[in-house]
């Protein structure tokens, strides 16, 4: 029930904070973004210079499948190694979307935090996170240059995190009940799909960028350079191409416990998902792979809160999660491409790198990685002003009708 | 003398309980309403507390926040209309036709599903509803959607509809029902013309209870609505996810509106006294 109870207490906690906010001073909220390249001023938070004794405990905010302690599968466990090495008792606490994940950590209860490229960058603006010393980092070294100093990890060559890995959002079906195979989002943006009732997709306003994506890719009229960077008119048709969908979806998912089940009892037979939700199903066949239009994904990153209680345990762990063993371990149950190059060497499947293109930067240009779209487009166009995520909200509120 | 003190116990005795719904409640809902006036920085996500209308006016101008309060409102008067209809007949036998031990075992059974968490019971509809679930095997299932929705809903509020009609039949004198019967009529006559008007106060008690649970649920919406999204749903999202605190408080005066509304309809017709 862990997972599933969370979402009731995540809200007492945000309205509680709504109400600690009305006394509290607003410390840094001026603070805009005013340029897509992080040429925004991030609030003065101070970085750590050196480290000191292990405070003996430590707690960490991830994706779901990042920190496991062997509680959902006893084989599957690289927290406990950590804290017999450290004496850092570690309380892990999962989240199901990037905005839930902003909203926990301005709570401040969280030393560390695995966060995507459209959380990050909000959390340094907010001033909840804290540059990162690289060189009290060991593993730093070990770190494939092409996912270092980042426009979503760092702020004019401050790096603010350490990568943990990427990916991209798949599109999963049942392969005994959805034949032929598909190649192509369209499977899932198709009006008459004879699979209609049967389709999920991600429950957050970020999806609109998949749709954008595809609309990138089959409707190259509409002028779209990047899946994150719409103008009015760009939203208005990935908003469109949206509404069409609606009737088909069976449900939105942003729970993955809810996903698999879905598929496993044939409720939902085609949709988005990540690796980490495939492996999960073994009951029945499914198959995920990445569409010909390419994806949407994720590049994620390991930082520090700036409230952290535990900040010499947040380091040790920072930098046992981006080693090798630590890195390998929740890369390849995550399924994912490891950020660490020596992870590659330490998963027990020696094809697993080569599977996700770990070493290859080519490759991982080409996924869209999640960002946060703001008014200064991304793809950098002057002549309009871009929808931001508020606009988002608001679409994928009427998407959703 | 003596008056003082006891007056000065009952104070002290209240004070504790008053001090929680004052603090607690009342000043939570102040809050709350105080923060729908505030805006938001679309970035940061941080509440700028300045004095803005914005957010009533994007609850008013774009549509698709009337369509989803209307189709709330509508769910919650189905669950409503539901609950009654199954709860009238139980609680019609429990007051009336059973013994007494057959009446202490039905009010059990009413009050059992109160004891068991609202999630289990949520995940349960949820097995029920699926493709492959029970439902299925006996030949239909509505799958997660409106209908699953108005089904599970109706499931987890009736024992608070049950409750209040059997208390207002269980007064309703025996002597009546003997009388109508006297004068010649039918069972259906008398429960139309005699029972009904009677139970109607404990009617309207018993939706107060189910309609304004139904509004502000967002939780079953989530495991067996599907793709629907309700009034609590979008308050939640603009919690969560938005992270729009001043919207979501802007929404959420919606149902609060709509429940004093509400009372005060139903304080017209008496029904308070039988809660």
């Amino acid at each position: 029930m862990r997972q599933r109870t969370w979402r009731i207490p995540a809200a007492v906690c945000a309205l509680a904070l709504a109400l600690a906010g009305c006394g509290g001073g607003g410390s840094g909220s001026d603070n805009t973004a005013s340029s897509a390249q992080g040429g925004f001023t991030p609030p003065k938070v101070p970085m750590k210079q050196s480290l000191g004794k292990d405070e003996g405990a430590v707690s960490i905010l991830a994706w779901p499948g990042y920190a496991e302690d062997g509680s959902n599968d006893p084989n599957v466990d690289w927290v406990t190694p950590f804290e017999k090495a450290t004496g850092c008792q570690a309380t892990v606490k999962y989240y199901g979307t990037s905005d839930e994940a902003f909203n926990l950590m301005k709570t401040g209860d969280y030393d560390v935090v695995a966060a995507s490229g459209d959380a990050s960058l909000r959390m340094i603006a907010s001033g909840d996170v804290a540059p990162v010393n690289t060189d009290l980092l060991k593993s730093w070294s070990e770190i494939r240059p092409f996912l270092k100093y980042k426009p979503w990890n760092s702020v004019n060559h401050q790096m603010y995190g350490i990568p943990q890995g990427w990916g991209a959002n798949l599109l999963m079906w049942r392969t005994d009940l959805v034949k032929p195979a598909p190649t192509s989002w369209g499977a899932v943006f198709d009006k008459n799909s004879p699979y209609a009732g049967k389709i999920t997709a991600y429950d957050s306003p970020i999806y609109i960028a998949d749709a954008a994506l595809y609309l990138m890719k089959h409707q190259p009229d509409l002028g779209i350079k990047n899946p994150y960077a719409l103008d009015d008119k760009q939203l208005q048709a990935a908003v469109d191409l949206l509404k069409g969908q609606r009737p088909q979806v069976s449900e939105y998912w942003s729970d993955y416990l809810k996903e698999q089940q879905a598929f496993e009892t044939g409720d939902t037979v085609i949709g988005t998902t990540w690796q980490f939700i495939k492996n999960l199903i073994t009951k029945e066949p499914v198959k995920a792979i990445i569409p010909s239009e390419s994806s949407t994904g994720w590049s994620d990153t390991w930082m520090i809160g700036s409230q952290s209680k535990h900040p010499n345990c947040a380091y040790a762990w920072m930098d046992y999660i981006a080693g090798p063993k630590g890195n390998a371990a929740s890369a390849y149950y995550f399924g994912e491409a490891p950020a660490n190059i020596k992870a590659c060497d330490m998963v027990p499947d020696k094809t697993f790198c080569d599977t996700f293109h770990a070493a290859d930067p080519k490759y991982a240009n080409k996924i869209w990685w999640w960002r946060t779209p703001i008014s200064q487009c991304l793809d950098g166009r002057t002549d309009v002003k871009c929808t931001d995520y508020g606009d988002w909200t608001t679409a994928w509120t009427e998407v959703k009708g | 003398m003596a008056n003082t003190r006891s007056g000065l116990r009952a104070g002290l005795l209240l004070t504790p309980p008053m001090l929680w719904l004052g603090v607690a409640y009342l000043a939570a809902l102040a809050a709350l309403f105080v923060t729908a006036f505030w805006g938001q920085n679309d970035f940061t996500g941080e509440i700028e507390k300045v004095f803005t209308l914005d957010n009533f006016k994007t609850l008013f101008t774009v549509p698709v926040y009337r369509t989803i309060t209307f189709r709330t409102l509508g769910i919650a008067a189905l669950v409503t209309a539901v609950d009654a209809l199954v709860a009238f007949p139980i609680a019609l036998y429990m007051a009336k036709l059973a013994r007494p031990s057959v009446r202490r075992l039905l009010v059990i059974a009413v009050l059992m599903p109160l004891w068991a968490s609202y999630l289990v019971k949520a995940y349960a509809w949820r097995g029920m509803l699926s493709a492959s679930g029970p439902l299925a095997w006996l030949g239909w299932t509505p799958g997660y959607g409106r209908t699953g929705l108005i089904i599970t809903l109706a499931y987890l509020w009736l024992p608070y509809m049950v409750l209040p009609v059997f208390a207002g039949l269980e007064r309703l004198p025996d002597a009546l029902l003997e009388a109508s019967a006297d004068l010649g009529s039918s069972s259906l006559n008398t429960i139309r013309r005699v029972v009904l008007p009677i139970a109607f106060p404990a009617f309207v008690a018993g939706s107060v209870f189910t309609f304004s649970l139904t509004l502000g649920d967002f939780i079953a919406v989530k495991i067996v609505g599907g793709p629907y999204q309700m009034l609590g749903n979008v308050v939640y999202d603009n919690v969560g996810a938005a992270n729009n605190l001043p919207f979501a408080a802007a929404y959420a005066t919606v149902p609060v509106v709509v429940m004093l509304l509400y009372l005060a309809a139903v304080r017209r017709t008496g029904a308070l006294e039988n809660l």
